[in-house]
């Protein structure tokens, strides 16, 4: 396991309670799972995606990621609607372990209110929920 | 509240290792090492894997009236085992169970015979008082003694096609040690003053007991040792490993292996119910009919009766994708009947679909650059007996698939390779 000086937590993101990370853009903002997240769950084994164009409210579950330990939900950090998925995950689940950030990423959302962004947490709020 | 877990000498190991920990049966256990389940699990069916066992608890039945206590507490005929149906050797073990009056499970077992009154039985972590309590109340008093030796074993598990080769660079006499050492036969002894001890030392003196077993359905062997010499024991076998990619390996690994091996976790695929109608007939003393035993034991009277006992079943997937396991997870069949509850479901990484057929990355004739994503695969109880390929849907409320009943799942295990192909 990962001590928490040890996660990759970039600063350029807004992170959720339940470990989503998003990253704020003039388009569609893009949405994964946190270092952290994926160093908890273990190795994934598949990711379960919404169909884009699907409108899904802030708390929403968007999809599961699977490891060897559950499956588990994966919830929207904002409200808004599916713009993208990232195909690439259907054949390489794993790539939300060797890379949550980059090629991990998951899906991206038109987000409705640009509001809801600014109450995530960033870098170092997200660190110390963490307890770091 | 629930006690802090115990830990194993190991535990220092784990963590300096940066395992991700978990309990397991009163003990806090590496689930997976850094490298991921994945390649631990592939590792342990193409290479060799590392496991900490030394949770796992360890009995000696010994004396006069050893032999009879196990026979009448244990679901194994002694006087039967194997496929030639012989009496337990010196230096062979068999697997079984415990049961109640009523043919419940107490727990599952592994019983070796060291002599004609002196057995070691392998019990799962955390039974060892409740396994020794229950022989010590069913054995005639002075003829037997029932030690619980938990505290004073380590114990690790070397498993995978090259546990020979590493296991062999450490023994002070590997030719001797692995010389006609059958699945389900040991040598030696972990304690130094024991007098089979000589018969299998490391290099640097330290006894072993040697037992060709494990939990994976990989070729392997099962390690016991003083518990002061376990930490480097462990130390020195990933050292020699590094040369045939051994990995250390957590419980996450262990129990996919196990599933996809088809191999019961007791509590869960086998407890408080008839401890019959399973894929483990093997463990019962069925006479060749089928039917009846060939043996008298507790339990044996109430499972013969049991006519309305479940079946439990294993079953493969379509994908890796898994239901959670437990009594609100349904089985549905064909036609929409909810027929029972799921026990195990686990995802076994290194099967894959091929057309019709399931291969494993150790199948000969897979394709090139077989790169399989797993498959679920596990253990249902449902009402009635199906037979494989009966498709069934797992449904736990959030997500349903779609599997079938099957009568094996990983193929082409290595677990009974004949010594010579394994070693030198």
């Amino acid at each position: 396991m990962k001590e928490i000086n040890e996660l990759n937590l970039p600063e350029d993101l807004r992170y959720a309670e339940d470990h989503e990370w998003l990253r704020p853009s003039e388009g569609a903002a893009r949405i994964g799972i946190s270092d952290y997240a994926q160093d908890q769950l273990g190795d994934i084994v598949y990711v379960e995606l919404p169909a884009v164009g699907r409108r899904l409210n802030k708390g929403e579950e968007f999809g599961t990621v699977e490891s060897v330990k559950a499956v588990s939900s994966l919830y929207m950090p904002v409200g808004g609607e599916v713009a993208a998925v990232n195909g690439q995950l259907a054949e390489a689940p794993e790539l939300v372990n060797t890379d949550p950030y980059g090629q991990g990423w998951m899906i991206e959302v038109k987000v409705t209110d640009p509001a809801e962004i600014e109450v995530l947490m960033d870098r170092p709020a997200y660190s110390k929920a963490l307890g770091g | 509240m629930s006690p802090d877990p115990r830990t194993t000498a190991l535990y220092p190991r784990h963590r300096e290792a940066g395992a991700n920990m978990g309990d397991f049966a009163g003990y806090r256990m590496p689930l997976w090492y850094p490298a991921g389940m994945r390649r631990e699990h592939r590792a342990v069916v193409l290479g060799a894997g590392l496991f900490d066992t030394s949770h796992m608890a360890v009995l000696t039945v010994a004396g006069p009236g050893a032999y009879t206590l196990l026979q009448r507490t244990f679901t194994k005929d002694l006087d039967r085992v194997g496929p030639a149906r012989r009496p337990l050797a010196d230096g062979r073990g068999a697997y079984g169970a415990f049961c109640n009056p009523r043919g419940h499970l107490i727990d599952d077992a592994i019983v070796f015979r060291r002599g004609s009154e002196d057995f070691f039985v392998v019990v799962n972590a955390g039974m060892g008082p409740t396994v020794a309590g229950h022989l010590a109340d069913q054995a005639d008093s002075g003829a037997t003694t029932v030690a619980d030796l938990t505290d004073r074993v380590g114990k690790l598990d070397l498993q995978g096609p090259a546990a020979a080769r590493i296991l062999g660079r450490l023994l002070s006499d590997p030719e001797k040690a692995f010389q006609d050492l059958a699945y389900f036969s040991f040598k030696g002894h972990f304690d130094p003053v024991h007098p089979d001890a000589g018969m299998v030392r490391l290099a640097d003196g330290t006894p072993l007991l040697l037992s060709r077993s494990g939990y994976t359905g990989e070729f392997g062997f099962e390690l016991f040792v003083a518990p002061d010499r376990v930490t480097r024991l462990w130390d020195r076998l990933l050292e020699v490993g590094g040369d045939f990619d051994l990995v250390p390996c957590g419980l996450a690994a262990r129990d996919s292996l196990r599933a996809g091996a088809m191999l019961p976790l007791s509590h869960q695929d086998i407890g408080d119910w008839p401890f019959i109608r399973h894929p483990w007939p093997f463990a019962l003393p069925y006479a060749p009919d089928g039917e009846t035993f060939t043996k008298d034991f507790i339990g044996s009277a109430a499972l013969l009766a049991a006519a309305v006992a479940p079946h439990t079943l294993a079953f493969v997937g379509r994908d890796p994708r898994k239901v959670a396991a437990g009594p609100d997870t349904r089985v549905v069949d064909a036609v929409g009947r909810a027929i029972g509850i799921v026990l195990t479901c686990a995802t076994d990484v290194a099967i894959g679909r091929v057309g019709d057929k399931v291969m494993s990355l150790a199948s000969p004739g897979r394709p090139e650059n077989f790169d399989p994503k797993g498959l679920s695969c596990g253990f249902v109880r449902v009402e009635r007996a199906l037979p494989a390929g009966t498709p069934l849907v797992l449904d736990d409320g959030r997500r349903r698939i779609d599997v079938e009943v099957a009568d094996d799942i990983r193929p082409d295990r290595t677990a009974r390779r004949p010594m010579a192909q394994m070693w030198g």
